[in-house]
């Protein structure tokens, strides 16, 4: 049997000193009507043949396509040594640093970890990372209801608007007002969201670059949110903010993002990172773990995870989440990724990725009856409307091996003909000609 | 050992792509571009390597160390799962691909993993349909008490409250809690639910009752059935916390038993990795009832055999997750199920309960096992005794078994034994091994005995000593730069 | 056991003069915590109520809410704490103290000295 070495002889002695008759009677306890009605599942098979069955599913995903698929997922180059490091088993197979002294491999790298994050944000604190960019959002939306004892928050359209659903999900039993500022053209309404700021809101939350990739400077919104008490929200795109204006320079209180884009794998919707950092004024609020930098009696110094009385194990209701896990593994990921590839490695990225979808823009644009959304700044992605349904001209050009991008009208009523497209710095000049060929024959 | 950034040497190269031909500034105006820099740091691919290899070597993984952590199955993670998640044919999907039009056949391989592996999970549940969205145990919890009560809103009940035993685990109460429920706590007797204590406190208000089978002290619950006629009177939903699977895969299918929401742990139960803390992954089933209220999308499958996404369920209490839950993560814990197979999994359950009862068997006599009855996958010792006598704690034994090459069991969990230690062997560990604890923790609490102080000096083998907590809390020095 | 002052059964103390209150934990709680590492207090101009949650304190494995005795408006709160939580275990009677309060009613239904040390002693 894989993997449970017990053999017959090892067994019986065991049964002696326990002093059972067989295994069966150590399940004695469980009465026959509680038994399994069925149970009706495939032989085992040889760790052969399960390989061989899971790469004959793996092949029935396209993934030779030319895609310029965004929307807060981007593809950007990862290291080799990067998945080499992270298949060590002491990182991998290790569990949570609840004993520091037997784990301080995992502990010091989520405090290299956390330093990184807010070194790249400009924020003065971070957690050890929640599951994803998402959940991020609405851990930091609690942080700010809890730290104001405010109930509204105030939402911009052009978040994410995925992000927007869980925020609603996750929120619908605690009687929050979640009050949504329409955007303007794929732009932020600077004024709206001003206006919506009240001293009953606890929170103002928004993405830069949004999600029609335009970037914007928050900076007075966020000044107003604090003459009136409430808490500042921004989630961003950690790739890019080696380029552009930091959470930290607009004054956010809190700053979230998705850490997929810090060399972790599309992986089709997971295991992803759930980057949270904060103004240290609020780190009591901050959920999730967080590593600490102390020493042992002889002055060595360590690390152990600290402000846990906040956690669940220890408050049980009354605590900031009810969060176990962390996502360890992908911060680590991060980490390596962003030590691998550095300030230099990171803003070629970033830049690179920019430079590519200017020039994408560009020569669709040249396309007739093809138009940006709004133009304003976009980073490495933006929305292009089309004279025909965006949905349309990507189903034809997939069927020609190219996925254009991602049509907005799923999300956002009145943009049908919106697409949005993206590019990172692993597509080339040949890509962009070819989806532009594409779409130029297909209008 | 010095942080990655005091290492940090300007002009290093690192893995770089090309360099632009464009300068940002181009396109973008300076008054919305980074003014600073992010003092990311500089280092060579060497460095880099030398510098988390050299991390790696001082942690305890289940390829090291054997760990005996109740609560958590560290079993072994079987290598060829890595293989599996890391095939280019999952890594590279992007998880928007199924919502394009066409996109679903373009990631058929995917939806159709998702599909039978909800399958599988209803066929070793007995449950009636899963969602495999939640990325953790705990966001499966907070998924199954949404799902609560969106059932009982959708019937108009006014059900206000949870409730869950003294020995339940922190993250049910604060699920329910953050669900929105108030949470009501009741006391265990011999160790497990006391129906009548239950009876006391459900009423008309209650929205369900969690619970876990067996309990966290490794007991069985015997009074199951009476504890579902309990719940069924006041149309109390009966949740299942899945933490100790392990102990009853192949013997008791929870949907059978009446429960009508369970999570499960794919990174405990189904051999994917802890990673140190993540990522895990948390599967919620429902029964027949619940259904509707399920997150979205649900991936269904016509009678051509094509795989799809569904949207259109207008009870469904939303996204709890981006997308499709940490696909990463079941495919792993899909083909550890394939490997297998029925026989196989029938087999964990045996082979846990049978390694957590000689355990049990060989420490009875050296240290109290409060409930020292036949255990199912884990048992609970306590260390009061000791602690009371020689003023060697749960904690002193934990850091000296460190020393001795193994990680501890779980401690000061559950509440309701003092000075507790939890055992989980799991199935993956050979009678060799367990011999070889057994007798590094006889010494120990001989040691105890003999020369307490040097139990409470431990450890001391390792990178470092225990660690001021106290410290770490005041100065909160949580990044370099503070 | 501090005999000038009176407690709840949550175990905070009170040192009532006239119309003021000061307000603290006892000795026992500060031992059950552990090393404190925070504590959560009331603002000046706050109100407090009796038997009301108005904070919390922190420890390293623990955290717990702390509820007034006495009810009326915080007028002073104890500065030192913010940098040197570790005077609530050193001296929590004296340099622990959280919060001074000015009384809007006479404090009533707590405990006298005794019936406080049975209520810790049954506890322990």
């Amino acid at each position: 049997m894989p993997y449970i070495p017990h053999t017959p002889d090892e067994i019986r002695e065991m049964l002696g000193v326990v002093g059972a008759r067989d295994v069966a009677e150590l399940f004695d306890e469980i009465p026959p009507a509680l038994r399994p009605q069925s149970l009706n599942l495939p032989r085992g098979a040889t760790e052969m043949a399960v390989r061989a069955g899971m790469e004959r599913l793996a092949a029935k995903n396209r993934i030779d396509m030319v895609s310029f698929l965004g929307g807060g997922y981007y593809d950007h180059y990862v290291p080799a040594a990067s998945d080499l490091l992270l298949s060590r088993g002491e990182f991998y197979t290790a569990y949570t640093p609840y004993q520091p002294e037997a784990s301080q491999g995992t502990l010091q790298a989520i405090f290299e970890y956390q330093t990184a994050v807010c070194r790249l944000l400009d924020m003065e604190c971070s957690n050890a990372g929640v599951y994803d960019g998402g959940t991020a959002l609405y851990e930091a939306l609690m942080m700010a209801v809890r730290h104001t004892r405010r109930k509204k928050a105030v939402v911009s359209e052009t978040v994410n608007p995925i992000y927007r659903i869980v925020l609603a999900t996750y929120t619908r039993n605690l009687h929050l007002e979640l009050v949504t500022v329409p955007h303007k053209d794929g732009l932020d309404d600077m004024e709206g969201l001003a206006a919506a700021v009240d001293d009953k809101t606890a929170a103002v939350v928004v993405q830069n670059p949004n999600f029609f990739g335009n970037v914007q400077d928050f900076t007075e919104l966020f000044a107003h949110a604090a003459a009136k008490g409430a808490v500042s929200v921004l989630s961003c795109y950690p790739v890019l903010q080696t380029v552009l204006k930091t959470p930290g320079a607009m004054g956010a209180d809190i700053a979230t993002a998705e850490g997929q884009s810090l060399g972790l794998p599309l992986s089709f919707g997971g295991p992803y990172l759930g980057i949270m950092t904060c103004k240290k004024a609020l780190v009591r609020q901050m959920p999730g773990r967080i590593a600490g930098r102390t020493h042992d009696a002889a002055g060595r110094t360590g690390y152990v995870l600290t402000l846990q009385a906040r956690e669940q194990h220890i408050r049980r209701q009354k605590a900031t989440s009810n969060i176990c896990s962390n996502q360890a593994l992908c911060a680590l990921r991060a980490l390596i990724n962003l030590c691998l590839t550095g300030n230099e490695g990171l803003t070629r990225q970033a830049a690179r990725s920019i430079e590519n979808a200017n020039y994408a823009a560009w020569k669709l644009c040249a396309i007739p009856g093809v138009r940006l959304v709004n133009a304003a700044p976009f980073g490495n992605e933006f929305a292009v409307v089309f004279p025909v349904k965006a949905k349309l001209v990507a189903r034809k050009l997939m069927d020609e091996g190219v996925i254009p991008g991602f049509p907005l009208g799923r999300y956002y009523k009145g943009l049908e003909n919106a697409l949005l497209v993206c590019c990172t710095e692993k597509h080339d000049r040949a890509d962009i000609d070819r989806l532009v060929r594409r779409v130029e024959n297909v209008l | 050992m010095s942080t990655v950034f005091s290492k940090s040497v300007p002009g290093r190269e690192g893995v770089w792509p090309d360099a632009p031909k464009t300068d940002p500034l181009d396109f973008i105006p300076a008054t919305l571009l980074r003014g600073g820099d992010p003092r990311l740091p500089s280092l060579s691919e060497l460095d880099v390597v030398r510098h988390f290899t050299a991390l790696s070597r001082k942690n305890y993984g289940v390829d090291s160390n054997f760990y005996p952590l109740g609560s958590c199955t560290m079993k072994y993670n079987p290598k060829f799962t890595e293989e599996v998640g890391a095939l280019p044919g999952f890594a590279r999907l992007h998880p928007l691909l199924p919502q394009l039009p066409g996109g679903g056949e373009m990631a058929a391989g995917a939806l159709e993993v998702l599909y039978e592996m909800e399958r599988f999970l209803c066929e070793i549940t007995g449950m009636a349909a899963f969602t495999l969205h939640p990325m953790a145990g705990a966001h499966g919890e907070l998924t199954g008490a949404l799902m609560m009560a969106a059932y009982h809103a959708d019937r108009g009940h006014k059900k206000t409250k949870i409730i869950c035993p003294d020995s339940a685990h922190g993250t049910n109460p604060a699920s329910a809690s953050i669900a929105g429920f108030d949470v009501v706590s009741i006391e265990s007797k011999d160790g497990i639910i006391d129906p009548a204590a239950l009876a006391a406190a459900v009423d008309d208000e209650t929205a369900g009752v969690m619970m876990t089978v067996p309990n966290t002290l490794g007991l069985f619950e015997r009074h199951l059935p009476e504890i579902v006629a309990i719940c069924r009177k006041v149309d109390a939903l009966l949740y299942y916390d899945g933490a100790n699977l392990n102990a009853i895969l192949g013997k008791l299918r929870v949907g059978d038993a009446g429960f009508d929401v369970v999570h499960l742990n794919l990174h405990k139960t189904f051999a994917t990795p802890h990673g140190g803390g993540g990522p895990g992954s948390g599967p919620v089933g429902v029964s027949e009832r619940l259904i509707p209220y399920l997150p979205v999308s649900r991936v269904e499958k016509d009678e051509a055999g094509r795989y799809s996404l569904r949207y259109d369920h207008p009870k469904s209490i939303g996204y709890v997750a981006p997308f499709y839950g940490n696909f990463g993560v079941v495919l792993k814990a899909y083909a550890y199920i394939l490997r297998l197979g029925r026989e196989g999994l029938v087999r964990v359950s045996e082979s846990a309960v049978l390694a957590a009862n000689y355990l049990r068997a060989r420490l009875a006599d050296a240290i109290e096992v409060p409930y020292n009855r036949t255990c199912m996958h884990e048992f609970v010792a306590s260390a009061a005794k000791l602690a009371a006598e020689k003023n060697v704690r749960a904690l002193d034994i934990a850091k000296a078994l460190l020393d001795k090459g193994y990680h501890a069991p779980t401690i000061y969990f559950p509440l309701i034994v003092k000075e507790a230690l939890m055992f989980e062997p799991t199935e993956t560990e050979s009678k060799d091994t367990l011999d070889a604890f057994v007798a590094d923790l006889l010494d120990i609490l001989a040691q105890a005995e003999t020369d307490p102080e040097a139990v409470r000096a431990c450890p001391t083998t390792l990178p470092v000593g225990r660690l001021d907590e106290t410290h770490a809390a005041r100065a909160m020095e949580i990044t370099d730069d503070l | 056991m501090q005999k000038d002052l009176l407690y709840t059964k949550t175990h905070e103390w009170a040192r009532v003069e006239d119309d003021i209150a000061v307000v603290g934990i006892t000795d026992f709680a500060q031992e059950q915590l552990g090393d404190i590492t925070f504590v959560e207090l009331p603002a000046v101009g706050d109100t407090v109520e009796a038997g009301q949650e108005m904070g919390s304190v922190e420890s390293v494995k623990a955290a717990s809410e702390l509820y007034s005795p006495v009810s009326g408006e915080v007028i002073e709160v104890n500065g030192d704490l913010e940098g040197a939580p570790e005077k609530v275990n050193s001296d929590p009677f004296g340099e622990g103290w959280f919060i001074r309060v000015r009384l809007s009613a006479e404090p009533a239904g707590l405990l006298s000295p005794e019936e406080y040390e049975e209520i810790a002693k049954a506890e322990h």
